[in-house]
């Protein structure tokens, strides 16, 4: 299997129907996508493929094949989104982090409160009410 | 210097957490780890006759003859079994351990237990056995009912909720030398190290827990990882390799801790005038199968029964009763949430008996400093309970909302509550906790065990010690919380981590700045070299608590909140959107105003999930929606708009004149948002108030 990982081509040994989250997390030892609950609801899984939000838990590692894969790794340490996390304490134990800043970066320019509602519903976080969240993607987009 | 305290420094774990780079339980790997599995009852009661399997010598498997040490999980009572021997008393209790190196043949492996089932007992009010009581008595009520012009009644019961924090429970176990060390998402790494010394006895030399970043807790992660760690040392000293037991999100939600669900009844005398003179409440609370910690969550809850209210009259009488159902424990706000629930719906009912405004009710009986609680403590000048409940009318415009939409399909109702600080009465003088501050080379560094559980303890400590040694935040470092390094600072409940353990820090702290004489730690450490300074938990001289009585100074102090909930109600599918709450709280001193927001935003959205979505369904003992697919929390579409106000009526006794924060937000959200359905004519007076409940109060009252 090969599939470009954060800008580099990686071709990792994984049977095909080995979900993306474990061949992220064991294979290629990125341990910044997180497991929830391993049934698409919670969100903490959450990577780009060719620039879409999805549930790495659901999603079998042949499917991405040929694709671009990025994980939180792949934004580096001064994306604009993980300061302005920081910033806005958006982060409490920090574990639906990664996931809910990556859905963010497909939120486009200055998004509304409704719409950065509507695109975060599939990230459950536990810790912040999604308040400071929400503080957090405005000042950053 | 400008100081750190009161202002929303930077997160000592925020750029670790938004890269991704912080790391959890599960992204540990030790050289030839194995993986773990638990098999589990599936009877709620009865009788193991026999385990069958056929598992090569690739696995590594223990039952609970292999237990060096006693077969139990040390904490109050000792009668829960790491294993089972014979007896099972719920489902999903652990019965057999597995160990291989590959997840996948681990999970395909066939174990078959023999167990022979007897009649369970599930229902609390018909349980013949009680872990607890605890009776509190003030005044007489016979003359208090003798005073009252009205007597209103009621009973009012709340459901069992899952912590769902986002990181299920997991711990990872390594042998080290002749003893083993145990990596994990915990609370109370010292509750841990305890149970394991008890359960390998002489089998080791030494125990060393050590917390890993840890994704969320909210009680779930304060009783039940001295079972599962205890689980992965087993495993890993049979097999001597590491083992890592992880679970996930429907063996989470199956085998650990929930909310106790609770029966409240409350008899209640009035004046015409609304003054309370009498208040009968009694309190059950389902315990599950094993006592764990019932009895302390029965006494949070008894000890907040009758709210924030002056009575002369008082009975609060409590039982926590034995079930066959896997045992609740403690959940933030530790039975305060179930008993507050109670008091703030029925105040209103008292309001609708009397044709009273409720905000003049709970204005006329709210605590004022000076005024005795139940256990007869008298209040100090911190106590705020009617500056919030004014503040909270006021922001929301609740009055002018009340009769905008009156008639309409939008409600409002609002709860005042309180929240006392720290372990209950004597508990913190048992507890003795210490802490540390010692000199490095660039600063000073913490030595804690309190735990970072996404509340903000490093930061919120970095700055009570930045500020008593008077030097920047920046060079205050926080340690791991490993039990060979840190001292025991107590658990990470009970809303005492600011203010008892901070507390402590901050006394260290002046102590070790007395003996630098002037000179910066840096420059103190170069000429000097190493020096820390301990300190213990010291008691304030006028706290006088008697356990068997139940009388005295039941907390330190109490922090107040007041919440405003507005709701819209779909008359056609009878759901509640929750609008708006307002949320006032004095915690004393915001040491990180942003943090306590935080605290506050999030206990309430999970209040509102308690109220209205969160319903654990039991069948024959087990839970029947263990994953998050049918155990619903709330998204970003289901939360309400959140307006949070910090009062600061400073305690003197806390760092700064800190109070307790942690879990006062979630004693509000429920009796606010049933009030407010209640404006709307709903009579409900049960939670979760899912839209089938609803419906049934609609047809109820039409």
């Amino acid at each position: 299997m090969r599939f470009l990982l954060n800008g580099v081509e990686v071709t990792p040994e994984a049977p095909p129907m080995a979900r993306l989250l474990d061949v992220l997390r064991e294979q290629c030892g990125l341990t910044g996508t997180k497991e929830g609950c391993g049934e698409g609801e919670c969100g903490a899984c959450t990577v780009l493929i060719d620039g879409e939000a999805v549930c790495s838990c659901l999603v079998p590692a042949a499917q991405v094949e040929g694709a671009e894969v990025t994980t939180i790794e792949g934004l580096g340490d001064d994306h604009p989104l993980a300061h302005a996390f920081m910033d806005e304490v958006g982060a409490q134990c920090g574990i639906c982090t990664p996931g809910m800043i990556l859905t963010a970066t497909t939120l486009g320019p200055r998004p509304s409160l409704a719409r950065i509602r509507e695109g975060l519903a599939g990230n459950l976080c536990r810790c912040t009410g999604y308040e400071a969240i929400y503080r957090a993607v405005r000042k950053a987009t | 210097m400008t100081e750190a305290v009161g202002r929303s420094v930077p997160r000592k774990d925020g750029i670790g957490k938004a890269t991704g780079r912080a790391k959890y339980a599960d992204d540990l790997v030790f050289p030839d780890m194995l993986h773990g599995r638990t098999i589990r009852s599936t009877v709620p009661c009865g009788r193991l006759a026999g385990v069958r399997h056929a598992l090569g010598p690739s696995f590594t498997v223990v039952d609970w003859r292999d237990i060096p040490g006693r077969n139990v999980v040390a904490l109050i009572a000792d009668d829960q079994p790491c294993l089972v021997e014979r007896e099972i008393r719920h489902a999903a209790e652990p019965v057999l351990l597995l160990a291989h190196a590959d997840r996948e043949t681990l999970l395909s492996a066939w174990v078959a237990l023999e167990e022979e089932a007897a009649t369970p007992v599930f229902d609390p009010e018909q349980s013949p056995t009680a872990f607890k009581t605890i009776l509190i008595e003030k005044g007489t009520l016979d003359a208090g009912f003798a005073r009252a012009d009205l007597v209103i009644e009621g009973t009012y019961r709340t459901g069992a909720q899952e912590h769902v924090y986002i990181e299920p429970n997991g711990v990872i176990a390594v042998p080290e030398g002749g003893g083993i060390a145990v990596y994990g998402s915990i609370q109370c790494p010292y509750y841990v190290h305890a149970a394991l010394v008890t359960l390998l006895g002489d089998a080791v030399t030494h125990v060393r827990v050590v917390q890993t970043e840890t994704g969320g807790g909210f009680g779930g992660k304060e009783e039940y990882p001295s079972m599962i760690a205890g689980h992965a040392a087993l495993l890993a000293l049979r097999a001597r390799r590491p083992v890592k037991l992880i679970y996930d999100r429907q063996e989470d939600m199956e085998a650990t801790t929930r909310r106790h669900p609770s029966i409240v009844r409350h008899r209640t005398g009035v004046t015409r005038d609304g003054t309370l003179v009498a208040m009968d409440v009694e309190v059950i609370l389902d315990g599950g199968a094993y006592v764990t910690l019932s009895p302390v969550v029965l006494s949070r809850g008894t000890l907040h029964a009758a709210g924030p209210y002056r009575c002369e009259h008082v009975r609060i009488a409590g039982r926590a009763m034995f079930t066959n159902t896997p045992p609740n424990g403690a959940f933030r706000g530790f039975g305060a949430p179930q008993t507050q629930f109670a008091v703030e719906v029925h105040m209103d009912r008292i309001a609708e008996a009397l044709g009273m405004d409720p905000i003049r009710l709970r204005d006329r009986n709210a605590l004022r400093p000076g005024d005795t609680t139940a256990t007869g403590q008298v209040l100090g000048a911190d106590c705020s309970a009617r500056e919030v409940l004014r503040a909270a009318v006021r922001k929301s415009g609740y009055r002018r909302k009340r009769k905008a939409w009156a008639g309409t399909d939008r409600g409002i109702g609002l709860s005042l509550f309180w929240h006392g600080s720290g372990f209950t009465g004597s508990g913190e003088l048992k507890l003795a906790s210490r802490a540390t501050v010692e000199l490095t080379a660039t600063g000073v560094r913490i030595l804690t065990s309190s735990t970072e559980i996404g509340q903000g303890t490093r930061t919120m400590h970095a700055q009570i010690v930045a500020d008593a040694m008077g030097i920047p935040y920046e060079q205050v470092e926080v340690a791991v919380p490993d039990t060979a390094v840190v001292p025991d600072s107590g658990p990470t409940v009970a809303s005492r981590t600011c203010m008892i353990v901070g507390g402590i820090l901050q006394r260290a702290a002046e102590r070790l700045r007395a003996q630098l004489a002037g000179l910066s730690p840096a420059e103190a450490f170069r000429r000097l070299g190493p020096l820390a300074v301990t300190e213990q938990y010291v008691q304030p001289e006028w706290i006088r608590w008697d356990e068997e009585r139940y009388r005295g100074d039941a907390y330190a102090t109490y922090a107040y909140g007041c919440n405003v909930a507005e709701v819209r109600l779909d008359r056609d599918t009878w759901e509640v959107r929750p609008l708006k709450v307002t949320a006032v709280t004095d915690v004393g001193k915001a040491i990180h105003p942003a943090l306590a927001t935080g605290q506050i935003e999030g206990g309430t959205v999970q209040g509102v999930g308690f109220a209205l979505l969160e319903q654990v369904v039991m069948r024959n003992g087990a839970v029947a929606n263990a994953q998050l697919t049918n155990y619903l929390i709330p998204t970003t579409l289901d939360t309400p708009a959140l307006d949070v106000v910090l009062l600061e009526h400073p305690y003197p006794g806390g760092p700064f004149g800190a109070k307790g924060l942690g879990e006062l937000p979630i004693d509000g959200p429920a009796p606010a948002l049933v009030n407010a359905i209640r404006s709307l004519g709903l009579d409900l007076r049960a939670i979760p108030a899912v839209p089938e409940r609803i419906m049934e109060a609609a047809c109820a009252s039409s």
